[in-house]
Protein backbone atom coordinates (compact mmCIF):
# COMPACT_ATOMS: atom_id res chain seq x y z
CA UNK A 1 0.00 0.00 0.00
CA UNK A 2 3.16 1.96 0.76
CA UNK A 3 4.62 1.64 -2.14
CA UNK A 4 1.84 2.29 -4.15
CA UNK A 5 1.42 5.76 -2.69
CA UNK A 6 4.49 5.96 -3.06
CA UNK A 7 4.65 5.90 -6.53
CA UNK A 8 1.44 8.53 -7.34
CA UNK A 9 2.87 11.25 -5.21
CA UNK A 10 5.11 12.51 -7.72
CA UNK A 11 2.54 12.17 -10.55
CA UNK A 12 -0.21 14.12 -7.78
CA UNK A 13 2.38 16.49 -6.89
CA UNK A 14 3.25 17.51 -10.75
CA UNK A 15 -0.32 17.41 -12.01
CA UNK A 16 -2.15 18.23 -9.32
CA UNK A 17 -1.87 22.08 -8.92
CA UNK A 18 -2.04 22.66 -12.79
CA UNK A 19 -4.90 20.74 -13.48
CA UNK A 20 -6.73 22.21 -10.24
CA UNK A 21 -5.92 26.11 -11.61
CA UNK A 22 -7.08 25.10 -15.28
CA UNK A 23 -10.11 23.64 -13.93
CA UNK A 24 -11.16 26.68 -12.05
CA UNK A 25 -9.70 29.71 -13.66
CA UNK A 26 -10.11 28.16 -17.48
CA UNK A 27 -13.12 25.63 -17.49
CA UNK A 28 -15.62 27.14 -14.97
CA UNK A 29 -15.01 30.49 -15.98
CA UNK A 30 -15.80 29.52 -19.62
CA UNK A 31 -19.04 27.60 -18.38
CA UNK A 32 -20.01 30.58 -16.74
CA UNK A 33 -20.11 32.73 -19.37
CA UNK A 34 -22.34 29.96 -21.35
CA UNK A 35 -24.69 29.96 -18.32
CA UNK A 36 -24.50 33.65 -18.15
CA UNK A 37 -25.60 34.02 -21.62
CA UNK A 38 -29.13 32.14 -21.18
CA UNK A 39 -29.56 34.44 -18.38
CA UNK A 40 -32.03 37.10 -17.55
CA UNK A 41 -30.78 40.97 -17.28
CA UNK A 42 -32.41 42.91 -14.98
CA UNK A 43 -33.46 46.26 -15.01
CA UNK A 44 -30.90 47.55 -12.60
CA UNK A 45 -27.88 46.04 -14.53
CA UNK A 46 -28.12 42.90 -12.44
CA UNK A 47 -28.29 39.18 -13.83
CA UNK A 48 -31.28 37.30 -12.33
CA UNK A 49 -31.07 33.42 -12.74
CA UNK A 50 -34.10 32.90 -15.01
CA UNK A 51 -33.27 30.71 -17.96
CA UNK A 52 -33.90 32.86 -21.45
CA UNK A 53 -33.43 32.57 -24.77
CA UNK A 54 -33.93 36.42 -25.67
CA UNK A 55 -30.27 37.01 -25.74
CA UNK A 56 -29.40 35.03 -28.57
CA UNK A 57 -32.94 36.15 -30.16
CA UNK A 58 -31.32 39.76 -29.92
CA UNK A 59 -28.47 38.75 -31.91
CA UNK A 60 -30.82 38.35 -34.99
CA UNK A 61 -30.26 42.31 -35.55
CA UNK A 62 -28.86 43.58 -38.67
CA UNK A 63 -26.93 45.82 -36.55
CA UNK A 64 -24.72 43.22 -35.22
CA UNK A 65 -24.72 41.36 -38.36
CA UNK A 66 -23.03 44.44 -39.46
CA UNK A 67 -20.02 44.42 -36.98
CA UNK A 68 -19.87 40.86 -37.01
CA UNK A 69 -19.11 41.28 -40.90
CA UNK A 70 -16.84 44.26 -40.19
CA UNK A 71 -14.63 42.54 -38.03
CA UNK A 72 -14.02 39.37 -40.26
CA UNK A 73 -13.12 41.97 -43.13
CA UNK A 74 -11.01 43.67 -41.36
CA UNK A 75 -9.43 39.75 -39.29
CA UNK A 76 -9.31 38.63 -43.13
CA UNK A 77 -7.77 41.67 -44.72
CA UNK A 78 -5.19 41.95 -41.64
CA UNK A 79 -4.06 38.39 -42.43
CA UNK A 80 -3.65 38.68 -46.03
CA UNK A 81 -1.78 41.97 -45.63
CA UNK A 82 0.66 40.32 -42.84
CA UNK A 83 1.06 37.12 -44.79
CA UNK A 84 2.15 39.25 -48.44
CA UNK A 85 4.83 41.16 -46.15
CA UNK A 86 5.97 38.49 -44.37
CA UNK A 87 6.76 35.60 -46.97
CA UNK A 88 9.26 37.25 -48.74
CA UNK A 89 10.64 39.17 -45.38
CA UNK A 90 11.11 35.22 -43.75
CA UNK A 91 12.55 33.87 -47.23
CA UNK A 92 15.29 37.25 -46.97
CA UNK A 93 16.03 36.45 -43.40
CA UNK A 94 15.91 32.58 -43.77
CA UNK A 95 18.92 33.14 -46.43
CA UNK A 96 21.61 34.86 -44.40
CA UNK A 97 24.29 33.78 -42.41
CA UNK A 98 23.40 32.37 -38.65
CA UNK A 99 25.22 35.55 -37.06
CA UNK A 100 22.55 37.82 -39.61
CA UNK A 101 19.69 35.43 -38.99
CA UNK A 102 20.17 35.63 -35.41
CA UNK A 103 20.50 39.68 -35.15
CA UNK A 104 17.37 40.07 -38.01
CA UNK A 105 14.96 37.84 -36.26
CA UNK A 106 16.05 40.11 -32.89
CA UNK A 107 15.10 42.92 -34.57
CA UNK A 108 11.88 42.08 -35.21
CA UNK A 109 11.33 40.39 -31.77
CA UNK A 110 12.53 44.00 -29.49
CA UNK A 111 9.67 45.91 -30.87
CA UNK A 112 7.08 43.04 -29.77
CA UNK A 113 8.20 43.04 -26.26
CA UNK A 114 7.99 46.87 -26.03
CA UNK A 115 4.83 48.12 -24.99
CA UNK A 116 2.14 47.78 -27.64
CA UNK A 117 -0.11 50.72 -26.54
CA UNK A 118 2.86 53.22 -26.70
CA UNK A 119 3.60 51.87 -29.73
CA UNK A 120 0.61 52.17 -31.37
CA UNK A 121 0.11 55.92 -29.63
CA UNK A 122 3.09 56.49 -32.09
CA UNK A 123 1.01 55.58 -34.90
CA UNK A 124 -1.24 58.16 -33.46
CA UNK A 125 1.33 61.26 -33.27
CA UNK A 126 2.25 59.94 -37.32
CA UNK A 127 -1.63 60.17 -38.41
CA UNK A 128 -2.78 62.76 -36.97
CA UNK A 129 -4.09 65.82 -39.33
CA UNK A 130 -1.68 67.63 -37.11
CA UNK A 131 0.51 64.70 -36.60
CA UNK A 132 4.67 64.04 -38.33
CA UNK A 133 2.81 62.43 -41.77
CA UNK A 134 0.70 65.55 -42.61
CA UNK A 135 3.15 68.19 -41.79
CA UNK A 136 5.62 66.32 -44.08
CA UNK A 137 3.53 65.98 -46.66
CA UNK A 138 2.27 69.67 -46.26
CA UNK A 139 6.30 70.77 -46.04
CA UNK A 140 7.06 69.40 -49.25
CA UNK A 141 3.73 71.07 -50.87
CA UNK A 142 2.18 67.54 -51.86
CA UNK A 143 -0.93 68.29 -50.77
CA UNK A 144 -2.32 71.68 -49.30
CA UNK A 145 -4.63 70.41 -46.60
CA UNK A 146 -4.07 67.45 -43.84
CA UNK A 147 -5.90 64.38 -45.01
CA UNK A 148 -8.06 63.05 -42.28
CA UNK A 149 -5.93 59.61 -41.89
CA UNK A 150 -6.83 58.54 -38.12
CA UNK A 151 -10.26 57.26 -36.64
CA UNK A 152 -10.99 55.37 -40.23
CA UNK A 153 -11.23 51.56 -41.17
CA UNK A 154 -7.59 52.01 -42.54
CA UNK A 155 -6.27 53.34 -39.51
CA UNK A 156 -7.36 50.43 -37.77
CA UNK A 157 -6.00 47.74 -40.81
CA UNK A 158 -2.91 49.25 -40.08
CA UNK A 159 -2.61 49.18 -36.57
CA UNK A 160 -3.65 45.49 -36.15
CA UNK A 161 -1.08 45.01 -39.15
CA UNK A 162 1.28 46.62 -37.00
CA UNK A 163 0.60 44.95 -33.54
CA UNK A 164 0.18 41.18 -35.22
CA UNK A 165 2.75 40.81 -37.51
CA UNK A 166 5.19 39.22 -35.57
CA UNK A 167 3.24 36.76 -34.84
CA UNK A 168 2.94 36.18 -38.81
CA UNK A 169 6.75 36.48 -39.25
CA UNK A 170 7.81 33.97 -36.86
CA UNK A 171 5.83 30.96 -37.77
CA UNK A 172 6.72 31.29 -41.40
CA UNK A 173 10.46 32.13 -40.97
CA UNK A 174 10.03 28.75 -38.59
CA UNK A 175 9.03 26.87 -41.54
CA UNK A 176 11.55 28.31 -44.18
CA UNK A 177 14.01 27.57 -41.98
CA UNK A 178 12.86 23.69 -41.86
CA UNK A 179 12.75 23.60 -45.23
CA UNK A 180 15.12 21.50 -46.66
CA UNK A 181 16.97 23.61 -49.81
CA UNK A 182 18.46 20.35 -51.63
CA UNK A 183 15.01 19.87 -52.67
CA UNK A 184 15.28 23.46 -54.09
CA UNK A 185 18.52 22.39 -55.84
CA UNK A 186 17.38 18.80 -56.81
CA UNK A 187 14.51 20.47 -58.37
CA UNK A 188 16.90 23.63 -60.73
CA UNK A 189 19.08 20.28 -61.58
CA UNK A 190 16.28 18.21 -63.04
CA UNK A 191 15.52 21.08 -65.19
CA UNK A 192 12.47 23.23 -62.89
CA UNK A 193 11.82 26.73 -63.65
CA UNK A 194 12.18 28.96 -60.61
CA UNK A 195 8.40 29.37 -60.34
CA UNK A 196 7.65 26.03 -60.67
CA UNK A 197 9.56 24.96 -58.02
CA UNK A 198 8.32 27.23 -56.24
CA UNK A 199 4.85 26.51 -56.73
CA UNK A 200 5.49 22.84 -56.17
CA UNK A 201 7.52 22.95 -53.41
CA UNK A 202 8.71 25.43 -51.39
CA UNK A 203 4.67 26.70 -50.99
CA UNK A 204 3.08 23.19 -49.99
CA UNK A 205 6.15 22.99 -47.59
CA UNK A 206 6.47 26.24 -45.99
CA UNK A 207 2.73 26.28 -45.94
CA UNK A 208 2.07 25.43 -42.48
CA UNK A 209 3.72 28.19 -41.43
CA UNK A 210 1.29 30.50 -43.39
CA UNK A 211 -1.46 28.03 -42.00
CA UNK A 212 -0.51 28.93 -38.33
CA UNK A 213 0.36 32.51 -38.89
CA UNK A 214 -3.08 32.65 -40.13
CA UNK A 215 -4.49 31.75 -36.89
CA UNK A 216 -2.59 33.75 -34.88
CA UNK A 217 -2.96 36.82 -36.48
CA UNK A 218 -6.72 36.41 -37.74
CA UNK A 219 -8.08 35.59 -34.45
CA UNK A 220 -6.58 38.32 -32.07
CA UNK A 221 -7.77 40.95 -34.54
CA UNK A 222 -11.20 39.93 -33.65
CA UNK A 223 -10.79 40.91 -30.12
CA UNK A 224 -8.10 43.66 -30.09
CA UNK A 225 -10.35 46.28 -28.87
CA UNK A 226 -8.09 48.87 -27.84
CA UNK A 227 -7.06 49.16 -31.39
CA UNK A 228 -10.00 49.74 -32.79
CA UNK A 229 -10.75 52.59 -30.32
CA UNK A 230 -7.13 54.02 -30.02
CA UNK A 231 -7.08 54.52 -33.87
CA UNK A 232 -10.64 53.93 -35.14
CA UNK A 233 -11.64 56.32 -32.21
CA UNK A 234 -15.13 54.57 -32.11
CA UNK A 235 -15.91 55.11 -35.50
CA UNK A 236 -15.21 51.00 -36.29
CA UNK A 237 -16.96 49.29 -33.94
CA UNK A 238 -15.76 45.45 -33.85
CA UNK A 239 -16.96 42.41 -31.89
CA UNK A 240 -14.60 43.22 -29.34
CA UNK A 241 -15.45 46.64 -28.80
CA UNK A 242 -19.06 45.50 -29.00
CA UNK A 243 -18.35 42.81 -25.97
CA UNK A 244 -16.37 45.32 -24.02
CA UNK A 245 -19.50 47.79 -24.09
CA UNK A 246 -21.69 45.32 -22.70
CA UNK A 247 -19.70 44.48 -19.81
CA UNK A 248 -18.85 47.71 -19.03
CA UNK A 249 -20.95 51.00 -20.31
CA UNK A 250 -24.50 49.10 -21.43
CA UNK A 251 -24.39 46.69 -18.25
CA UNK A 252 -25.42 43.94 -20.05
CA UNK A 253 -23.79 40.91 -19.05
CA UNK A 254 -26.10 38.19 -20.27
CA UNK A 255 -25.97 40.12 -23.73
CA UNK A 256 -22.69 40.16 -23.55
CA UNK A 257 -21.62 36.58 -22.78
CA UNK A 258 -23.82 35.79 -26.02
CA UNK A 259 -22.18 37.46 -28.17
CA UNK A 260 -18.62 36.41 -26.28
CA UNK A 261 -20.32 32.22 -27.20
CA UNK A 262 -20.69 33.41 -30.80
CA UNK A 263 -16.85 34.23 -30.85
CA UNK A 264 -15.64 31.34 -29.17
CA UNK A 265 -17.95 29.56 -32.10
CA UNK A 266 -16.32 31.43 -34.87
CA UNK A 267 -12.86 30.72 -33.39
CA UNK A 268 -13.62 27.19 -32.73
CA UNK A 269 -14.17 26.75 -36.43
CA UNK A 270 -11.69 28.48 -37.44
CA UNK A 271 -9.00 26.28 -35.30
CA UNK A 272 -10.94 23.18 -36.41
CA UNK A 273 -10.40 24.01 -39.83
CA UNK A 274 -6.86 24.67 -39.39
CA UNK A 275 -6.31 21.29 -37.57
CA UNK A 276 -8.13 19.51 -40.33
CA UNK A 277 -5.82 21.17 -43.23
CA UNK A 278 -3.18 19.69 -40.86
CA UNK A 279 -2.18 22.19 -38.95
CA UNK A 280 -0.47 21.43 -35.07
CA UNK A 281 -1.69 23.14 -31.93
CA UNK A 282 1.59 23.35 -30.79
CA UNK A 283 2.65 25.44 -33.73
CA UNK A 284 0.18 28.48 -32.29
CA UNK A 285 2.25 28.63 -29.06
CA UNK A 286 5.45 29.41 -30.80
CA UNK A 287 5.35 32.90 -31.18
CA UNK A 288 4.09 34.26 -28.43
CA UNK B 1 19.22 35.66 -65.82
CA UNK B 2 22.02 36.67 -63.48
CA UNK B 3 20.32 40.41 -63.81
CA UNK B 4 17.42 39.21 -62.65
CA UNK B 5 18.02 37.78 -59.58
CA UNK B 6 20.18 41.02 -58.32
CA UNK B 7 17.03 42.68 -59.21
CA UNK B 8 15.12 39.91 -57.31
CA UNK B 9 18.06 40.98 -54.70
CA UNK B 10 18.10 44.29 -54.53
CA UNK B 11 14.21 44.23 -54.28
CA UNK B 12 13.95 41.70 -51.30
CA UNK B 13 15.99 44.29 -49.48
CA UNK B 14 14.16 47.40 -50.61
CA UNK B 15 11.28 44.63 -49.06
CA UNK B 16 12.87 44.07 -45.76
CA UNK B 17 14.36 47.81 -45.19
CA UNK B 18 10.38 48.99 -45.61
CA UNK B 19 9.28 45.96 -43.09
CA UNK B 20 11.79 47.74 -40.20
CA UNK B 21 10.96 51.09 -41.00
CA UNK B 22 7.26 50.16 -40.53
CA UNK B 23 8.49 47.98 -37.25
CA UNK B 24 10.25 51.04 -35.73
CA UNK B 25 9.13 54.40 -36.88
CA UNK B 26 6.08 54.24 -34.13
CA UNK B 27 8.95 53.81 -31.62
CA UNK B 28 11.37 56.41 -33.05
CA UNK B 29 8.88 58.85 -32.99
CA UNK B 30 8.10 58.36 -29.08
CA UNK B 31 11.92 58.40 -28.54
CA UNK B 32 11.97 61.53 -30.12
CA UNK B 33 9.27 63.19 -28.57
CA UNK B 34 10.61 62.46 -24.76
CA UNK B 35 13.23 65.04 -25.98
CA UNK B 36 10.93 67.52 -27.19
CA UNK B 37 10.22 70.96 -25.03
CA UNK B 38 6.54 71.67 -26.51
CA UNK B 39 3.92 69.73 -24.60
CA UNK B 40 2.23 68.56 -27.49
CA UNK B 41 3.82 66.18 -29.73
CA UNK B 42 3.08 67.93 -32.85
CA UNK B 43 6.29 70.01 -33.49
CA UNK B 44 9.41 70.03 -32.18
CA UNK B 45 10.34 72.82 -30.52
CA UNK B 46 13.87 72.38 -29.06
CA UNK B 47 15.57 69.82 -26.55
CA UNK B 48 15.44 68.70 -23.17
CA UNK B 49 15.67 66.36 -20.22
CA UNK B 50 12.64 67.87 -18.54
CA UNK B 51 10.32 65.09 -18.86
CA UNK B 52 12.75 62.52 -17.82
CA UNK B 53 12.96 64.71 -14.24
CA UNK B 54 8.63 64.92 -14.35
CA UNK B 55 7.91 60.74 -14.30
CA UNK B 56 9.44 60.54 -10.52
CA UNK B 57 6.82 63.27 -9.86
CA UNK B 58 3.96 61.52 -11.50
CA UNK B 59 2.98 59.84 -8.81
CA UNK B 60 0.10 57.59 -10.82
CA UNK B 61 2.59 56.64 -13.54
CA UNK B 62 4.88 55.22 -10.77
CA UNK B 63 2.19 53.69 -9.30
CA UNK B 64 1.28 51.97 -12.47
CA UNK B 65 4.63 50.92 -12.93
CA UNK B 66 5.15 49.29 -9.67
CA UNK B 67 2.01 47.18 -9.92
CA UNK B 68 3.14 46.02 -13.58
CA UNK B 69 6.36 44.82 -12.04
CA UNK B 70 4.93 42.99 -9.09
CA UNK B 71 2.17 41.19 -11.04
CA UNK B 72 4.44 40.17 -13.64
CA UNK B 73 7.11 38.88 -11.01
CA UNK B 74 5.11 37.38 -8.96
CA UNK B 75 2.79 35.69 -11.62
CA UNK B 76 5.96 34.45 -13.06
CA UNK B 77 6.76 32.98 -10.26
CA UNK B 78 3.72 31.15 -9.56
CA UNK B 79 3.51 29.86 -13.55
CA UNK B 80 6.64 28.94 -13.69
CA UNK B 81 6.52 26.44 -10.30
CA UNK B 82 3.06 25.26 -11.71
CA UNK B 83 3.99 25.18 -15.45
CA UNK B 84 7.12 23.53 -15.17
CA UNK B 85 6.06 20.65 -12.42
CA UNK B 86 3.17 19.96 -14.60
CA UNK B 87 5.55 19.66 -17.80
CA UNK B 88 7.47 17.25 -15.95
CA UNK B 89 4.26 15.18 -14.98
CA UNK B 90 2.94 15.01 -18.48
CA UNK B 91 6.05 14.23 -19.63
CA UNK B 92 6.82 11.88 -17.78
CA UNK B 93 3.05 9.75 -16.86
CA UNK B 94 0.27 8.60 -18.66
CA UNK B 95 -2.71 9.86 -16.48
CA UNK B 96 -6.56 9.97 -16.71
CA UNK B 97 -7.77 13.34 -17.81
CA UNK B 98 -4.52 14.12 -19.89
CA UNK B 99 -5.90 14.95 -22.65
CA UNK B 100 -8.66 17.19 -21.01
CA UNK B 101 -5.38 18.50 -19.29
CA UNK B 102 -3.74 19.54 -22.04
CA UNK B 103 -7.14 20.68 -23.95
CA UNK B 104 -7.27 23.48 -21.14
CA UNK B 105 -3.93 24.24 -21.75
CA UNK B 106 -4.58 25.17 -25.39
CA UNK B 107 -7.88 27.56 -24.40
CA UNK B 108 -6.19 30.47 -23.32
CA UNK B 109 -3.48 30.59 -26.19
CA UNK B 110 -6.56 29.60 -28.82
CA UNK B 111 -9.33 31.62 -27.74
CA UNK B 112 -9.61 35.94 -28.03
CA UNK B 113 -8.24 37.27 -25.00
CA UNK B 114 -11.14 39.20 -24.53
CA UNK B 115 -13.46 36.23 -23.83
CA UNK B 116 -10.88 35.46 -21.10
CA UNK B 117 -11.22 38.41 -19.75
CA UNK B 118 -14.45 38.80 -19.44
CA UNK B 119 -15.12 35.12 -17.92
CA UNK B 120 -12.41 35.75 -15.09
CA UNK B 121 -14.44 39.32 -14.55
CA UNK B 122 -18.05 37.12 -14.28
CA UNK B 123 -16.14 34.66 -12.00
CA UNK B 124 -14.45 37.05 -9.42
CA UNK B 125 -17.76 39.45 -9.46
CA UNK B 126 -19.70 36.04 -8.77
CA UNK B 127 -17.69 35.22 -6.20
CA UNK B 128 -17.48 38.57 -4.56
CA UNK B 129 -13.44 38.47 -4.69
CA UNK B 130 -12.64 42.27 -4.80
CA UNK B 131 -10.87 43.45 -7.76
CA UNK B 132 -7.50 44.44 -7.32
CA UNK B 133 -3.85 43.22 -7.05
CA UNK B 134 -4.55 39.72 -6.39
CA UNK B 135 -7.48 39.32 -9.35
CA UNK B 136 -4.70 40.56 -11.60
CA UNK B 137 -2.09 38.02 -10.19
CA UNK B 138 -4.50 35.21 -10.58
CA UNK B 139 -5.44 35.68 -14.24
CA UNK B 140 -1.87 36.56 -15.19
CA UNK B 141 -0.48 33.25 -14.08
CA UNK B 142 -3.45 31.69 -15.74
CA UNK B 143 -2.63 32.77 -19.59
CA UNK B 144 1.18 32.34 -18.16
CA UNK B 145 0.76 29.06 -17.37
CA UNK B 146 0.44 27.08 -20.69
CA UNK B 147 3.44 29.64 -21.85
CA UNK B 148 5.91 27.55 -19.36
CA UNK B 149 4.32 24.01 -19.79
CA UNK B 150 4.84 24.44 -23.76
CA UNK B 151 8.66 25.80 -23.74
CA UNK B 152 9.79 23.14 -20.84
CA UNK B 153 7.99 20.33 -22.63
CA UNK B 154 9.78 21.45 -25.93
CA UNK B 155 12.53 21.30 -23.79
CA UNK B 156 12.09 18.14 -21.73
CA UNK B 157 11.83 15.92 -25.12
CA UNK B 158 15.21 16.30 -26.02
CA UNK B 159 16.50 14.65 -22.24
CA UNK B 160 17.49 11.20 -22.14
CA UNK B 161 14.88 9.70 -19.19
CA UNK B 162 17.72 6.93 -18.54
CA UNK B 163 20.03 9.76 -17.01
CA UNK B 164 17.21 10.28 -14.26
CA UNK B 165 16.99 6.81 -13.79
CA UNK B 166 20.63 6.41 -13.65
CA UNK B 167 20.84 9.06 -10.65
CA UNK B 168 18.51 7.47 -8.84
CA UNK B 169 19.83 3.84 -9.65
CA UNK B 170 22.88 5.59 -7.77
CA UNK B 171 20.78 6.07 -4.76
CA UNK B 172 19.44 9.76 -5.60
CA UNK B 173 16.12 10.38 -3.67
CA UNK B 174 13.48 11.46 -6.29
CA UNK B 175 13.65 15.08 -4.99
CA UNK B 176 17.03 15.29 -4.77
CA UNK B 177 17.41 13.82 -8.73
CA UNK B 178 14.67 16.69 -9.48
CA UNK B 179 16.52 19.31 -8.51
CA UNK B 180 19.94 18.02 -9.34
CA UNK B 181 19.37 16.23 -12.29
CA UNK B 182 16.45 17.28 -14.28
CA UNK B 183 16.23 20.73 -13.12
CA UNK B 184 19.81 21.75 -14.54
CA UNK B 185 19.15 20.05 -17.80
CA UNK B 186 16.02 21.97 -18.56
CA UNK B 187 16.93 25.12 -17.07
CA UNK B 188 16.99 26.73 -20.43
CA UNK B 189 13.22 26.05 -21.03
CA UNK B 190 12.04 27.21 -17.49
CA UNK B 191 14.33 30.26 -17.93
CA UNK B 192 12.72 31.06 -21.51
CA UNK B 193 9.40 30.32 -20.39
CA UNK B 194 10.08 33.01 -17.24
CA UNK B 195 10.88 35.62 -19.61
CA UNK B 196 8.28 34.97 -22.04
CA UNK B 197 5.46 35.03 -19.25
CA UNK B 198 7.04 38.15 -18.34
CA UNK B 199 6.68 40.25 -21.13
CA UNK B 200 3.46 39.02 -21.97
CA UNK B 201 2.22 39.86 -18.60
CA UNK B 202 3.92 43.33 -18.74
CA UNK B 203 2.59 44.28 -21.79
CA UNK B 204 -1.21 42.29 -21.22
CA UNK B 205 -4.22 45.39 -22.18
CA UNK B 206 -7.06 42.87 -22.64
CA UNK B 207 -7.01 40.53 -19.55
CA UNK B 208 -5.87 43.33 -17.07
CA UNK B 209 -8.68 45.97 -18.45
CA UNK B 210 -11.05 43.51 -16.76
CA UNK B 211 -9.87 41.95 -13.85
CA UNK B 212 -7.64 45.03 -12.58
CA UNK B 213 -9.09 47.11 -9.79
CA UNK B 214 -9.39 51.07 -9.48
CA UNK B 215 -6.62 50.90 -6.92
CA UNK B 216 -4.34 48.74 -9.21
CA UNK B 217 -3.81 50.07 -12.35
CA UNK B 218 -0.78 48.22 -14.65
CA UNK B 219 1.20 50.76 -16.98
CA UNK B 220 -0.51 49.64 -19.88
CA UNK B 221 -3.94 50.04 -18.22
CA UNK B 222 -2.37 53.68 -17.34
CA UNK B 223 -1.28 54.46 -20.68
CA UNK B 224 -4.52 52.92 -22.33
CA UNK B 225 -6.49 55.56 -20.46
CA UNK B 226 -4.15 58.38 -21.23
CA UNK B 227 -3.48 58.18 -24.70
CA UNK B 228 -7.50 58.06 -24.95
CA UNK B 229 -7.65 61.59 -22.99
CA UNK B 230 -4.47 63.11 -23.47
CA UNK B 231 -1.07 61.81 -23.01
CA UNK B 232 1.69 64.11 -21.25
CA UNK B 233 5.14 64.06 -22.45
CA UNK B 234 7.03 62.30 -19.09
CA UNK B 235 4.98 58.73 -20.89
CA UNK B 236 6.83 59.62 -23.81
CA UNK B 237 10.34 59.50 -21.44
CA UNK B 238 8.90 56.34 -19.28
CA UNK B 239 8.60 54.72 -22.66
CA UNK B 240 12.07 55.26 -23.95
CA UNK B 241 13.87 54.44 -20.57
CA UNK B 242 11.71 51.03 -20.82
CA UNK B 243 12.55 50.69 -24.29
CA UNK B 244 15.88 50.68 -23.69
CA UNK B 245 15.80 48.17 -20.73
CA UNK B 246 13.83 45.76 -22.96
CA UNK B 247 16.60 46.45 -25.47
CA UNK B 248 19.46 45.75 -22.76
CA UNK B 249 17.57 42.66 -21.09
CA UNK B 250 17.19 41.27 -25.01
CA UNK B 251 20.95 41.88 -26.07
CA UNK B 252 22.30 40.79 -22.26
CA UNK B 253 20.38 36.91 -23.03
CA UNK B 254 20.80 36.41 -26.40
CA UNK B 255 24.81 37.59 -26.08
CA UNK B 256 25.92 34.44 -25.30
CA UNK B 257 24.29 33.11 -28.55
CA UNK B 258 25.32 35.63 -30.39
CA UNK B 259 29.16 35.07 -29.43
CA UNK B 260 28.67 31.00 -29.96
CA UNK B 261 27.60 31.29 -33.91
CA UNK B 262 30.33 33.79 -34.12
CA UNK B 263 32.97 31.10 -32.69
CA UNK B 264 31.58 29.40 -35.27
Amino acid sequence: MKGRLNKKVPLYTTIFPVTFWLILLVAIPLIYVLVLSFLTRLPNGRVDFVFTMANYKKLINPDYFHIYGISLFVSAVTTAICIVLSYPFAWFIAQGSERKKTLMMLLVIIPFWTNSLIRLYGWKTILGNEGVLNKVLLTLHLINEPIQMLYSLPAVILGMVYTLLPFMILPIYASVEKLDKTLLEAANDLGAKSIQSFLQISLPLTSPGIFAGSIMVFIPTLGYFFVSDLLGGGNTMMVGNLIKNQFYTAQNWPLGAALSIVLIIMTLLLVRIYTLMGGKLDDLGVAK
Amino acid sequence: MKINKKIGNVASIIHASIIFIFLYLPIIVVVAFSFNKSKINIVFTGFTFEWYGKILKNTRLIDALENTVIVAIVSTLLAVIIGTLAAVGMNKYRFKGKKVVDALLYIPVVIPEIIFGIALLALFSTAKLKLGLGSLIVAHTTFCIPFVVFTVRARLVGIDPHIEEAAMDLGAKRIRTFFEVLLPSIMPGVVSGALLSMTISMDDVIISFFTTGPQSTTLPIQIYSMVKSGISPDVNALSTIILIVTIVVVILSQSRMLRNIKKK
